[in-house]
């Protein structure tokens, strides 16, 4: 869109000379708000907190430019320029790679758009990014906010009191909660003192299951707030809510909206390599927030902060059945993919398998990469037909992961995909060529974390056989047993 | 600047790893937009297809073959309101689910740079149908302004070619929501608006796709009628 300046106004406008594309315009001018104007309750409700294109608003042109005119709607560039360099306001991007050029019939010019965040709508030079400046929205509370009734363990006890202080004063804080700690019940206490002073409260993670799955869980404990659950192609996208919960990527629409953000895994796939992600996360919270980081398994920098006081933090260190995480032990197998070559695997290897197969103990067997999987499963196959294997691309993922759990399938091979997030009762874990470097500490811990996960089944096998022990992996089995001992020290494990 | 710089793909932003070997030592290096595995998820349209419309035929049932034409294109020529209009369409790849996505987020999303991806294509098989007044088909000014091009007049601009923009569009309403039978029986969705003559040229219409033909034959029966020798047409998808 190109717009001219009159009386510090701007104003649409294709055809007088003097007109510019937006980002080209030096500094825009915000006009003030006009108390009397009577704006549109809709536009208030789908804008407040957003950063949205003009195409996602279902108003015409003519009463956005009003309640702009009136000051209740604020234009901002969609591109901005840092000396020379462009930076997409939406998702940060500044990388050249990114950007590209066209010829644009809106404007009449060459404009640069941004790749990056395309799959969000186009932003160009031409673009206004829309936003809310007037009043936001009232909500009416109920009188009781939680309905939630169950009781927290004294581990997560000691970190909801934490997410609450840190949500009243608006402060950042990382829990550092192991797999199977119980994690979502410790926001709960935090969400109803941030809805009980009318603040904004957004949970985040990258995982469009994990928005899934906590939707009915947050509705259930908090039954008559509204509830935003955003994910690409949800429903949801024009509702306002004192509560919403989103994926990472749709964070990208939202601008200074939050007075509290969660960050669920914070170290999780593609949170940790999209700058635009976490771009997002910094750009939806309000100034002044709160921000609580939830993770198993901080990287080492966020570690250190830890250790040295440099990043407040809390943990829970121990499962909320207070029994303590299992351990992974090491075993050499040798040159296991020489073998694999040969189409053999290391005996070891294999009588580990063939025990829980006797036994009928289902089990985990994680691989590094896909071909050697592959080569894998029509060997182990031998022991016993119905094993399978799953990663990734598989299209058949969640049925395979649905027979695990309906028994069906006794041992299953797979990538790292299941790292985290499913949750099998009663399995054990082995990890075939744990030297690799897919296999990071927090991958391993992560990994370990799938075994001992119910209170009927509270111990688990977990086995990592290498070709040689690596950093990654003492690193882990330090970081599980630093946490058994503070469980003890802390008297949350019997 | 970095002195090697990695071309990422255009499709799936993949870093391209280099084809070493001495072809690529000792010819001048051309230009790499899109990495193999992309590349050979795009299908060529090759074998026989049919004579009118570029549809291979071992993709049909026989039984929906008429001699060296299609059972669609048998149809239309059968029609005296249609026949002899369009002398015959060419469409470089299959619109299968990989080329459907591209396509939309082409078009769809406004992703201008993949022109250059299918421009590469198109360059050669314009210069086989040159000389020739390459007419792409238009939007109407509504969606032209949403999308902020067109996406044939970038396929033709993008190839090193000068779009001849001489036909508007009456209609506005999407093509993709109406049926054939409803695209057939419409009135005339363009009008020709030019000071040049027609008569006696060949012209090639562009456009994306080519699915019904219903879009190319319309424009090529206003367009025979206004004087024009012949009418082709070339799209990306089939």
């Amino acid at each position: 869109m190109r717009f001219i300046i009159k009386d510090e106004i701007l104003i649409p406008s294709n055809t007088l000379d003097d007109s510019l594309p937006i980002s080209q315009i030096p500094a825009i001018p915000q006009p003030p708000i006009q108390p009397n104007y009577l704006y549109n309750r809709e536009l208030q409700q789908l804008l407040t907190g957003k950063q949205l294109l003009l195409d996602d608003i279902p108003f015409p042109l003519n009463e956005i430019q009003s309640h702009y005119e009136n000051g209740y709607i604020t234009y901002r560039k969609g591109i901005n320029q840092s000396g020379k360099k462009p930076i997409c306001a939406r998702c940060g991007n500044k990388n050249l790679q990114w950007f590209e050029t066209y010829p644009c019939s809106c404007c009449g010019e060459t404009c640069l758009y941004c790749r990056k965040c395309l799959m969000m709508g186009r932003i160009s030079g031409c673009t206004p990014l829309i936003g809310w400046n007037g009043p936001v929205p009232d909500t009416i509370l109920p009188a009781k906010i939680s309905q939630w009734k169950g009781t927290l363990s004294k581990g997560q006890m000691e970190a909801s009191n934490r997410v609450v202080d840190a949500i009243r004063e608006n402060r950042e804080l990382l829990v550092w909660a192991v797999c199977g700690a119980g994690k979502t019940e410790v926001l709960f206490a935090g969400i109803e003192a941030a809805l009980a002073a009318k603040k904004r409260i957004c949970i985040a993670t990258p995982r469009t299951d994990v928005v899934l799955e906590l939707t009915p869980r947050l509705k259930a404990a908090f039954p008559e707030i509204t509830v935003a659950s955003l994910y690409g192609g949800s429903e949801d996208r024009h509702l306002f809510a004192p509560l919403t919960i989103a994926t990472t990527h749709q964070l990208l629409r939202f601008y200074h909206a939050f007075d509290t953000v969660i960050l669920d895994e914070v170290d999780a796939f593609p949170f940790t390599v999209e700058e635009s992600l976490q771009h997002a996360a910094l750009q939806a919270r309000k100034p002044s927030s709160a921000m609580i980081y939830l993770t198993a398994t901080p990287n080492e920098k966020w570690q250190r902060e830890c250790r040295t006081g440099k990043r407040p933090f809390t943990t829970i260190p121990a499962r909320f059945h207070r029994h303590p995480l299992p351990v992974p032990e090491f075993v050499w197998c040798g040159n296991w993919q020489k073998q694999l070559q040969k189409d053999k695997l290391p005996a070891n290897l294999l009588s580990w398998i063939k025990e829980r197969i006797l036994a009928n103990k289902q089990a985990l067997v994680f691989f590094p990469h896909i071909p050697l999987m592959e080569k894998s499963l029509p060997i182990l196959r031998l022991i016993a037909p119905t094993i399978e294997a799953v990663h990734a691309e598989d299209p058949e993922r969640k049925e395979k992961v649905q027979k695990v759990r309906a028994e069906e399938i006794p041992l299953l091979l797979t990538t790292t995909i299941l790292e985290r997030g499913v949750t099998f009762p009663n399995i054990d874990v082995a990890v075939i060529g744990a030297e690799d470097s897919i296999f990071t500490e927090s991958a391993l811990v992560q990994i370990a974390g799938r075994a001992g996960r119910s209170k009927d089944h509270p111990d688990g096998v977990v086995t990592f056989f290498h070709y040689g022990k690596t950093d990654e992996m003492l690193k882990a089995r330090r970081q599980i047993m630093a946490m058994n001992r503070e469980g003890i020290k802390r008297g949350l494990l019997d | 600047m970095n002195p090697f710089p990695q071309d990422h793909c255009l499709i799936c932003h993949e870093i391209i790893r280099p084809t070493i070997g001495w072809r690529a030592i000792f010819s001048i290096e051309t230009e790499h937009l899109i990495c193999q595995p992309c590349e050979r998820k795009l299908e060529r349209i090759e074998g026989e297809t049919c004579r009118i419309c570029c549809r291979p035929f071992h993709l049909i049932d026989e039984k929906f073959r008429k001699g060296d034409l299609c059972h669609d294109c048998f149809r239309w020529e059968e029609d005296v309101e249609w026949q002899g209009f369009l002398e015959k369409n060419t469409s470089l790849f299959l619109y299968n689910d990989f080329l459907k996505e591209v396509i939309a987020k082409f078009k769809f999303r406004g992703d201008y740079v993949l022109a250059k991806v299918f421009a590469q294509f198109f360059t050669k098989k314009l210069d086989q149908l040159a000389p020739a007044i390459l007419v792409p088909i238009p939007l109407s000014e509504v969606r032209l302004y949403e999308r902020g091009f067109n996406q044939a007049v970038a396929l033709l601009v993008e190839s090193g070619f000068v779009p001849s923009e001489i036909l508007t569009r009456i209609h506005s309403e999407k093509q993709s929501k109406k049926s054939r039978l409803e695209r057939i029986h419409l009135q005339q969705v363009f009008k020709v608006d030019t000071e040049i003559t027609l008569e006696g040229q060949r012209i090639v219409l562009i456009d994306d796709i080519y699915t019904t033909g219903s879009t190319v034959r319309h424009a090529a029966k206003l367009l025979k009628r206004a004087g024009a020798a012949s009418i082709q047409s070339l799209t990306i998808a089939r």
